[in-house]
């Protein structure tokens, strides 16, 4: 049963990452303006142009065009970036990472954060912590990523600079990394200073990506522990002599973390998107960065590139929460 | 020792609205005897059991009176030394064992948890207990269980796995609420046999809180009648049945279906009786002043 | 119950706080050449980076100062919320229709076409919403209509979601049974007698998609790609702000709260509304 999930989550993926490459074809091709046009000095020929059309395959059909790209992709060929004369995929693997690195810290800090709200907001239900809690949490959801970021720049870059405001890491350093992971390598290599100073530069982003997803999982997170806490097994709990903070972790949480897990797929995928508007604002070098100076550059096969690894992302995320919560309900793994 | 078991004085408590829910409770349970709560629904008697565990909900509050487990006074404790002494010293039976096991977790560690992590015995002790207790439950085979999830098992293994649970850690005071209501009538005489022998074997303590005068009349030797959260009438199970003193202990007799003749004596309970008790209660509450809070 | 209606006793005054920010944002941007002080496109390189009034160094008539151009910030803060209220308006307006239309047919009507209206909106939903819209803008032109247009494409998919779920909760009710017994086509029962029940969560989330849009607004002019260069937009401002973070902080505290405010006032109204609206919670 849970294979035949899996394999069907797996067809309805592929139908869904096909209806997006389908889409941006669609809408980059409808584009007025020549980007070929863009690329060569002013007094180019008729003939350089055809020729440079030729090499980009921009001569033929649309329909053409996309298969030709399609079977490309197939083959992990995504094709080459206009402006900047490089391999797509390999442009979009050097910066992913960044990015990944980027949204994995949100995801990990909007969890703590929201966890441990939620945790202490039942704990404390019907009082005026919890009632604080609420505000705080209806506060941080309404306000978007791109305002946190840009609140937090001013605070915590101008008012009190304590980050950095701009970039991933201090240019002036040098760097011994293989890859691109720079995070996870600098663990892993011991050079401390190195990960303290790409947390500086990553902290605020990634706060300002986390807040709103904290607020979700603060205020469903309670709610759904709140009506757990009055279910006869948790006052059974409670009667075998384990403290309130023991019962919440112990008997309430894995229950009532099951709803809240679903949508904080949903809404991992909104911070990863979020990503994109943070990432310019903080200059920080990942993909969503790239991603607009693409769309100013016309990059069309960049563009496409770009997206299709966002919504590759964006499915398997979804993906794997399905198949978590598959996993973590027993009446669903044995039924 | 010789200290009365649970001994309550003067248990009152109220919701937030106001109401009373408890009116000046007061009752005793000698150790090793089975003390029924029995009422209506809505009597206040799964309070009663609730107060002395110490999970009454939110909206209720106790405003005066003492519990006293073992001769400790519950309410002159800190709330972590309150709750040791209740995990340790006291359990729970409840009324409905599909509610009452955590849908998420293993058979095992539920039954094992308390008497690990509260009582401090090591792993081996402790599931060589709990597989001692299955087998006086008549589980016979205890590893499957015990690796089971709760929606693996039929309501009465259910039940008879979270009585084993009660009786493991050797509590002096169980407290079974409704433990039959939920079950099919011919599992529910299964049960009551079953925490009945536990009960003699053990010489455990229960209060036993029920709405069913035949139950009460099977397991108890003592008896509190419950009206709207009032004590009115304490006895000796037998004595009570031969000779209901008060009225209202009468009408509920009269409303409660007889095994001989099921349908001849079946009446809802007295309409007057009703009467007269609200405007005793009603009067008493208007003299009643909490000693504090 | 109870729990609702004590959030609508809180959101009372709130409520009027976010009515009456939006009410007077909105009529300062209809009468802006009455109002702003200075003309916003007006450069004067001696008046450059004024600090706000209470600062020593302030010019009278520049009450919140001026950017590097010397520009007045109040002013084209006024005229900024023209743009952002005529795209909040007319960009959640089209989302609305859009995504509604369809989530009431996939949700009514079911089968092949709730198939075929998921599975679009799925596909939507795999794209990173900031840029499929930047994206969007860069092929149709800047210009106040592809921001529209570039929002209600790539936002529609919010109604779409919701009303689908709660119009196939309302198909399954006995009066829409009845109605279907009583012999109305079913077109004339979609409209008449789900369409009203629904009406509450499409009014919130319209004001709620207003707020979103005025986000996307200000991100598309961030990023320089939303209206012309000339007009002052709000996010057009912050991107100045952004960059002279350091010599004249008030280029973007200023833009900033204005937009918070906005945000969080449409999506508190949008909560107060459905709560009004909503017939189980009254």
């Amino acid at each position: 049963m849970l294979l035949q999930r899996f394999l069907i989550r797996l067809l309805t993926m592929a139908i869904t990452l096909f209806g997006v490459a389908v889409v941006v074809f669609v809408v980059i091709r409808v584009a007025p303006g020549d980007p070929i046009a863009m690329m060569l000095p002013p007094g180019a020929t008729d003939a350089d142009i055809a020729r440079l059309r030729a090499l980009y395959g921009l001569d033929k059909t649309i329909v053409q065009q996309f298969f030709i790209w399609l079977s490309g992709v197939v083959r992990g060929d995504f094709g080459t970036s206009i402006s900047l004369r490089q391999d797509v995929l390999g442009l979009v693997f050097n910066r992913l990472p960044a990015t990944l690195e980027l949204a994995i810290v949100a995801l990990l800090m909007a969890v703590a954060i929201g966890g441990t709200a939620a945790i202490l907001g039942a704990r404390e239900r019907g009082t005026a912590v919890e009632a604080g809690i609420d505000i705080a949490s209806g506060t941080a959801l309404s306000i978007p990523d791109f305002l946190w970021g840009l609140v937090l720049i001013l605070l915590f870059g101008v008012l009190v600079p304590v980050f950095d405001i701009s970039g991933r890491v201090s240019p002036q350093l040098d760097l011994p990394f293989v890859t691109q992971f720079y995070l996870f390598e600098s663990v892993l290599r011991l050079r401390f200073d190195l990960t303290w100073d790409l947390l500086k530069h990553m902290l605020m982003p990634a706060v300002a990506l986390a807040l709103p997803l904290a607020a979700i999982i603060a205020q469903l997170l309670k709610q759904s522990l709140k009506e757990v806490l009055d279910l006869d097994y948790v006052v059974l709990a409670r009667v075998k002599g384990f403290s309130e903070t023991q019962v919440i972790l112990r008997e309430a949480l894995k229950n009532a973390a099951l709803p809240t897990l679903t949508l904080v797929g949903v809404q991992f995928t909104f911070l990863i998107g979020g990503t994109v508007i943070v990432e310019r604002l903080f200059s920080y070098e990942g993909l969503g960065n790239m991603a607009i100076d693409a769309v100013i550059n016309r990059d069309l096969p960049l563009i496409q590139g770009i997206v299709l690894v966002f919504a590759l992302l964006f499915v398997l995320i979804n993906l794997t929460v399905d198949m978590m919560y598959a996993l973590l309900n027993p009446r669903l793994r044995h039924g | 020792m010789s200290a009365t078991c649970l001994e309550i004085r003067n248990l009152s408590a109220v919701l937030a609205n106001g109401q009373r829910v408890l009116r000046s409770v007061s009752l005793a349970v000698e150790p090793g005897e089975v003390r029924a709560l029995v009422g209506e629904s809505g009597a206040g008697k799964t309070m009663i059991g609730k107060a002395v565990l110490g999970v009454l909900p939110l909206s209720v509050r106790i405003v005066e009176g003492d519990m006293l487990l073992e001769g400790e006074n519950l309410g002159r404790l800190s709330p972590k030394a309150r709750r040791t002494l209740i995990g340790t010293r006291t359990a729970l039976i409840p009324q409905d064992p599909l509610t009452a096991l955590n849908p998420s977790r293993r058979i095992g560690p539920q039954m094992t948890d308390r008497l690990v992590r509260i009582l401090g015995w090591n792993g081996e002790r402790a599931d060589q207990r709990i597989r001692q207790l299955l087998e006086e439950v008549q589980i016979r085979d205890p590893d499957r269980v015990l690796k089971s999830y709760p929606h693996e098992l039929s309501g009465g293994m259910r039940q008879r796995v979270l009585i084993a649970a009660a009786f493991a850690a050797e509590p002096r005071l169980i407290v079974a609420d409704e433990p039959t209501t939920a079950l099919d009538v011919t599992v529910q005489k299964q049960i009551l046999r079953l925490i009945a022998q536990l009960q003699r074997e053990h010489g455990t303590a229960i209060l036993f809180v029920t709405h069913d005068l035949g139950v009460v009349a099977k397991i108890s030797q003592k008896v509190s009648v419950l009206y709207a959260g009032k004590v009115v009438e304490e006895a000796e199970t037998a004595a009570l049945f031969a000779a209901p003193q008060h009225p209202y202990t009468r009408a509920l007799m009269a409303a409660t279906p007889r095994y001989t003749d099921p349908l001849a004596s079946l009446k809802p309970v007295d309409e007057a009786v009703l009467a007269g008790l609200a405007a005793e209660i009603a009067a008493a509450d208007r003299a009643w002043r909490p000693r504090h809070g | 119950m109870d729990e609702a209606r004590m959030i609508r006793r809180g959101l009372g005054p709130r409520l009027w706080l976010a009515g009456g920010w939006l009410l007077l944002a909105l009529l300062a941007a209809i009468f802006a050449p009455l109002v702003a002080p200075q003309d916003p496109l007006a450069q004067d390189l001696m008046l450059e980076r004024l600090p706000p009034f209470w600062m020593s160094g302030a010019e009278p008539g520049y009450w919140l100062g001026t950017d590097s151009l010397g520009r007045d910030l109040l002013s084209r803060l006024i005229f900024g919320g023209r743009i952002a209220f005529v795209v909040a308006f007319a960009a959640a307006f089209a989302a609305c229709l859009v995504g509604s239309t369809l989530g009431l047919i996939a949700g009514y009507f079911g089968g092949w076409a709730d198939r075929i209206i998921s599975r679009i909106v799925d596909i939507w939903m795999a794209f990173p919403p900031v840029l499929f819209a930047i994206l969007l803008v860069a092929v149709l032109g800047t210009g106040l209509s592809s921001v529209i247009i570039a929002i209600a494409v790539i936002d529609w998919t919010r109604f779409c979601r919701v009303i689908r779920a709660e119009t196939m909760g309302q198909s399954r009710m006995d009066y829409v049974e009845n109605a279907r017994i009583a012999g109305y086509g079913r077109i004339g029962i979609m409209l008449r007698e789900v369409l009203p029940n629904v009406v509450p969560s499409i009014v919130a989330l319209l004001s709620l998609e207003m707020g979103i849009a005025v986000i996307v607004e200000a991100i598309l002019s961030f990023v320089n790609l939303s209206i012309s260069t000339d007009d002052p937009t709000w996010g057009g401002i912050i991107a100045e702000g952004r960059l002279s973070i350091h010599q004249a902080w008030w280029v973007l505290v200023f833009p900033l709260i204005t937009l918070i405010l906005t945000v969080l006032s449409f999506s508190q109204f949008g909560e107060a509304l459905r709560a009004r609206f909503d017939p189980v919670l009254r």
